[in-house]
């Protein structure tokens, strides 16, 4: 499933050995868009479908961020899990929407949990959080009971009145 | 007079071409026929859909940011609130997740009764899309006949787990209790009929002429572009893709189990339509394969850094004589609480998917050794199969958005969380 792979880009991929469920890669952030077409396009064992995108926030571990994307190859019925730490507090990332479509929300849902901003994504905004909401809900420094749940409420009040 | 005259001159702009402008419809959020709080922001040429933006957010709780600060145990009632349409379902797809991650195996009997209970949530999940799917386009007969099944289904529930819905039966490692006779009972009393129901809501359905018209080559998308968009379940299968994780990543006990994977050809509202009717079919075939194949043994794994104890050895409960049948040891209530609040997860991380009644409800956890996940991430299929909504009612009309919406059977609180 990934000899290929590791034939072409050499040791900038990295094989995890303790995710025994899947077989998984690490790859640096500036091979998402290379590996992902290559993984999309290729002859045998292509990956069509992107079943899941999603983030982890590791912190205080650095790198806080990992990219988590699980890939299916509807034609082997095989999976495979790509693993993308990213540097920094609001890191940003290549979309890859243009390899899968269906990426759109999945990105959109990253970048309004986590703050990760998506370059090329067609339009980046808020998808489950209101339009002008501050702050991230899954980043850990998050409270889970929310960042002042009523300001929304009072704004439409005061809206109502005036 | 004069300015009372002046006032009543209306000047009347005459358009000679209203297309020249597209008209903004905003559907929802609170509209019958967008099946929860779901709002649709229609561009309009005339009656034409241009492009439909699905806006979604109105029912987020933050379940996975719940799963965070839970322990494994705690978060499994969650699950149910999801997709309220299954909700014992999402419940035993998370623990299977956990299951994995904490490299459990289940008994037998566990997986044959879990086989039972996914298939009687599909049949609980499909019938509100038999129902809801006919009523939007003004089937209201078929919806009465699909809840009186639906009815039966929550009594069945309600004598198996003690709850009509949100039911939280699942348990790490098993499930909670065992079938009693009167739920065998019931289940088969519901099931010697069911056939039969299925082929009256199909007498109303599948042959009429209004339903054609409604719903065939209406909402139609390709097999290539639904794979891309990453749908899953019935509406991948009306396509012609053959994907389904009971056969091609099976779990509980379906490898055992031998069913037929109905697909459609055309991938529009009709096909899909055509592959849950025939899936309400399948699951009462498998569910009677269940039974009849279900064996003796025990419902909970071995593994006590894991698995609750007995019911009845945590609880003491007396009959109406006053004598106690069960005596609780205060070793198993502290073991349990244990469990509960304390049990530490291996590190690590595992994907783990169901086929759910929408499509792949996958479950990725990670986590860091402690109590309760580092990551707690829910893959909902309505959430994936939304996004195909604008692709599927753009170049119809804005009453095929009705037909697109009902067929693609969405569940909000699966795509909010």
């Amino acid at each position: 499933m990934i000899a290929d792979l590791t034939a072409e880009f050499g040791d900038r991929l990295h094989r995890r050995e303790d995710c025994p469920d899947l077989p998984t890669l690490e790859i640096p952030p500036e091979l998402i868009t290379p590996v992902c077409t290559r993984l999309q396009q290729r002859e045998e064992t292509p990956c069509e479908q992107l079943t899941d995108l999603t983030a982890v926030d590791h912190s205080p571990r650095r790198p806080r961020f990992v990219l988590v994307y699980h890939l299916l190859s509807l034609a082997a019925n095989r999976r495979l899990r790509l693993l993308a730490p990213l540097e920094g507090d609001h890191p940003e990332a290549d979309s890859v929407t243009p390899i899968w479509p269906g990426a759109d929300w999945l990105e959109r849902e990253v970048w309004d949990m986590f703050g990760i901003r998506f370059r090329g994504h067609p339009d980046l905004k808020r998808i489950l959080m209101p339009e002008g909401y501050d702050g991230h809900p899954l980043r850990k420094e998050f409270p889970q009971l929310g960042i002042d749940p009523g300001r929304h409420y009072r704004e439409w009040d005061a809206g109502r009145e005036g | 007079m004069s300015e009372t005259s002046s006032r009543r001159t209306v000047e009347l702009h005459w358009q000679p071409d209203l297309h020249e402008q597209p008209t903004i419809l905003n559907v929802g959020p609170q509209h019958p026929a967008t099946h929860g709080v779901l709002r649709v922001i229609v561009t309009l040429d005339g009656e034409e859909v241009i492009d439909a933006e699905p806006v979604i957010g109105y029912l987020h709780r933050g379940k996975e940011k719940m799963g965070e600060n839970l322990t494994w145990h705690t978060w499994i009632c969650h699950a149910d609130r999801m997709d309220y349409l299954s909700p014992t379902l999402n419940t035993l797809g998370y623990c299977e997740a956990v299951e994995r991650l904490a490299g459990l195996e289940v008994p037998p009997r566990a997986k044959f009764l879990r086989v039972i209970l996914y298939e009687l949530s599909r049949i609980f999940a499909h019938l509100v899309y038999v129902g809801t799917g006919a009523l939007d386009l003004g089937a209201a007969t078929v919806f009465f006949h699909a809840w009186r099944e639906r009815e039966k289904l929550y009594d069945i529930f309600d004598v198996i787990t003690g709850h009509r819905m949100n039911n939280g039966f699942a348990r790490i490692g098993g499930i909670q209790a065992d079938i009693t006779d009167e739920a065998a009972a019931k289940i088969h009393t519901f099931l010697s009929d069911f056939e039969q129901r299925v082929d009256g809501y199909e007498t109303l359905l599948t042959n009429n002429r209004l339903w054609w018209q409604r719903t065939r080559d209406v909402g139609v998308i390709s097999a290539e572009r639904a794979v891309a968009l990453g749908l899953t379940g019935p509406n991948l299968r009306g396509t012609g893709v053959c994907r389904d994780l009971r056969v091609h990543e099976p779990y509980a006990a379906y490898p055992e189990m031998d069913f037929e994977i109905p697909l459609g050809t055309r991938g529009d509202c009709y096909d899909r339509y055509l592959v849950r009717v025939e899936e309400l079919r399948q699951s009462a075939r498998i569910i009677r394969q269940a039974f009849d194949k279900l064996p003796q043994g025990e419902i909970y794994a071995e593994d006590r850094r894991f698995v609750l104890p007995p019911r009845e050895r945590v609880v003491t409960s007396h009959d109406k004589e006053g004598v106690y049948p069960n005596q609780a040891s205060m070793e198993e209530v502290i073991a349990q609480f244990k469990v509960v609040t304390d049990m530490k997860m291996p590190a690590g991380m595992a994907y783990r998917a169901v086929e759910g009644a929408k499509g792949e409800l996958g479950f990725y956890l990670v986590s860091d050794g402690g109590n309760m996940a580092r990551r707690l991430r829910v893959r909902s299929p309505s959430f994936n199969n939304l996004q195909a909504l604008a692709e599927m009612a753009r170049g119809r009309l804005i009453s095929d958005l009705v037909a697109v919406i009902a067929s693609l059977d969405f569940v909000m609180g699966e795509v909010d969380r």
